[in-house]
């Protein structure tokens, strides 16, 4: 852990010294979910650093889903039982629906019933954010898709423009289908859209994210994408590696080693 | 000049009194939707846009449509449409006005709405949509209230009125390329992604709108006695005829290219719509309603013979309105979220309450549309 725990540090001690990290420390709830994008203007190193995840399917479980329940727990996210109304931040989904435009034609291995963890990708260029004609979500500092549900006004153009299907729609109010409540992350309200923020409440307080955490098998790898030295950087040069629809020009950060 | 929409006789108030208990019901079905959230709908995480947006993008056109009576009016001096042009105008009033409503419906958080003039957003098309709506409705409005009042007065219509007119023309063009542009840029819904898609709206919404005027003009003409004149409805019939033609050709090239090159991407989503996907073809019986009926109309229309006999030509506009908002509204709209991202084809059903809801703003578009030309009416008749 020590390595990369250190390098977290580091990034979340600058968040820190810029006072949104003490802010979000006095008020954990508060996080960095509802901050206006202009605070982040004045960040002493903007855009330097760009988080990022890299996702080792072959170390991933058949069945496991203890990042995905981790996750869902962590940040309240509800479950009403039906596709419907489904709210998830991160699910496993078979590999030809997520790589729908990759290569399977005489494979060197035989991925039919290959499950791989999907999320958002918190794009380098992301249309969700684009679409939306209130900025309530908005490509943060260090390359966070990030959502102000207090501003959200649920009109659901980033879902049409999200090309992953990475974001939810609260149809129906969550607060009744949550089933543990967690105090350490702001539920949210009937007629907003959410998704994955990549843990930036945990970030701040220098945690690597829940599905990281919770992964037994160290599938998932985390870091910052613009730092060479970085354990992903290191990785990602060391392993053929692939990202979700890369000819759509979104430059996920989400990476994937099949 | 509003009091003359106050005054009518049985008929007029048994219309307006319908109107009335179809927005009641639409204001309790709304009601429902804002007290339990959009759940109540069909729509899901997957198709997440129903037939809310489905009637704001076909109403959208019709709106555009008044473009079709200004521009040969006012930029081409043709007498013939001198008593539509008002019709036109008010059409696309309501129009706009039940596309902001439907809009309203389809938000979740509808009490926010302001946000987008509060965080104007230029690089969202929505931004754009809301400022060309709204300047469309104003322009119309006032535009031609102006016009109704010089002429109720005897005097010639003030020049700023013209200069609005003016202005509404290529306005009428950028409220429909907008709400194409609102799909047409987006990366991954490929049944959107295409350069034609606003060229394609335009005609589509150039066919059903002047074909509605069609429909109204006889209305008018049997309901109360405004006659436009059989040389506006002939020139209209004309105009939309091509403009249906224009609008099945567009398609036609859409096939050509999704199915000549192979691309699966585009493909897929002609395929679920016209021939069902991965035993999915909920939508097949009424696309193939929508192209066989609306090419049948546009046949119908461009045969002088037939287009020249009332009973025809009122059937060919009525099945080409039918025909045109399928393909708009369900097909084009709810059709492009299937294949979903992740190549997943679910089915929609709108609930009773989203086609309350429906109903409800049809019949506030309704009787607006109903009261501003019972003022026309009015004006024009008593001298
Ligand atoms: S994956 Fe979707 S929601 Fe996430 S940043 Fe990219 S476009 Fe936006
Ligand atoms: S639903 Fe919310 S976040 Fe999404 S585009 Fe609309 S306002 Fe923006």
């Amino acid at each position: 852990m020590n390595q990369q725990r250190r390098e977290f540090l580091k990034r979340a001690g600058l968040a820190g010294l810029a006072g949104l990290g003490a802010v979000a420390g006095i008020i954990p709830t508060f996080a960095l979910e509802k901050t206006d994008p202009s605070v982040f203007s004045n960040r002493p190193v903007p855009g330097a650093t760009r988080w990022g995840m890299l996702i080792d399917t072959r170390k991933c479980r058949d069945g496991c889903d203890e990042c995905v329940a981790a996750c869902h727990r962590t940040h309240n996210v509800p479950d009403f039982g039906d596709s419907k109304n489904e709210i998830k931040w991160i699910w496993k989904a078979p590999y030809e629906k997520a790589f729908p435009t990759s290569s399977r034609q005489f494979g060197s291995r035989n991925l039919d019933g290959l499950e791989v963890l999907t999320l958002c990708n918190h794009c380098a260029e992301p249309p969700c954010t684009k679409a939306c004609p209130t900025k309530a979500t908005f490509r943060r500092w260090d390359g966070i898709v990030a959502m102000d549900y207090h501003r959200c006004i649920g009109c659901r153009f980033c879902m049409a423009a999200c090309p992953y299907g990475s974001r939810s729609f609260n149809w129906l109010d969550p607060r009744p289908a949550i089933e543990t409540y967690s105090p350490d992350y702001p539920t949210r309200e009937r007629g907003v859209v959410e998704k994955c923020n990549f843990c930036s409440e945990r970030l701040v307080k220098g945690l690597q994210p829940a599905c990281v955490e919770a992964c037994r098998g160290k599938a998932i790898t985390f870091g910052d994408l613009n730092d060479p030295e970085s354990a992903i950087r290191t990785m990602l040069a060391e392993n053929e590696t692939v990202q979700r629809k890369p000819e759509l020009g979104t430059l996920p950060s989400v990476f994937y080693i099949i | 000049m509003i009091e003359k929409a106050l005054k009518g006789n049985r008929t007029y108030w048994s219309w307006v009194a319908l109107l009335c208990v179809i927005i009641a019901a639409g204001l309790s079905a709304w009601s429902r939707q804002l007290n339990l959230g959009l759940g109540v709908t069909g729509m899901g995480r997957d198709i997440s846009w129903g037939i809310y947006i489905a009637q704001f993008t076909f109403l959208v056109g019709v709106a555009a449509s008044a473009v079709m009576v200004v521009l040969p009016y006012y930029l081409h001096n043709q007498k013939a449409f001198s008593k539509i042009v008002i019709v036109g105008e008010f059409l696309a009033v309501s129009a706009a006005a039940m596309c902001m409503l439907f809009i309203l419906a389809d938000m979740g958080k509808p009490q926010r709405v302001l946000n987008v003039l509060r965080y104007p957003s230029p690089r969202s098309m929505v931004f754009w949509d809301v400022l060309a709506l709204n300047g469309y409705l104003l322009l119309n409005l006032v535009g031609g209230w102006a016009v109704l009042g010089a002429e109720r007065k005897g005097v010639p219509p003030a020049p700023w009125t013209r200069a609005l007119i003016y202005l509404s023309i290529p306005w009428a063009f950028s409220i429909h390329t907008v709400t194409a542009f609102l799909y047409a840029g987006l990366p991954g819904r490929h049944l959107w992604l295409t350069a034609v898609l606003a060229p394609r709206f335009l005609a589509s919404a150039f066919a059903a709108g002047t074909a509605v005027l069609i429909l109204l003009a006889f209305i008018l003409k049997k309901r109360a006695g405004y006659d436009v004149g059989g040389e506006a409805v002939r020139k209209l019939a004309v105009l939309c005829a091509y403009a249906g033609t224009a609008n099945f050709f567009l398609l036609g090239t859409e096939f050509f290219t999704a199915f000549y090159s192979n691309v699966p991407g585009h493909m897929h989503s002609l395929q679920h719509l016209y021939f069902g996907l991965h035993g999915h073809a909920q939508f097949v019986p009424w696309m193939w309603l929508s192209l066989l009926s609306g090419l049948g109309a546009v046949a119908v229309l461009l045969s002088p013979a037939l287009r020249s006999s009332t009973p025809w030509l009122l059937g060919a506009c009525s099945v080409l309105v039918f025909s045109i908002w399928i393909d708009k509204g369900v097909g084009l709209v709810i059709g492009g979220f299937l294949p979903t991202p992740l190549e997943e084809i679910v089915d929609y059903v709108p609930t009773v309450t989203e086609i309350g809801v429906t109903l409800g703003i049809w019949a506030v578009g309704l009787l607006l549309l109903t009261m501003l030309l019972k003022v026309v009416v009015d004006v024009r008749t008593r001298d």
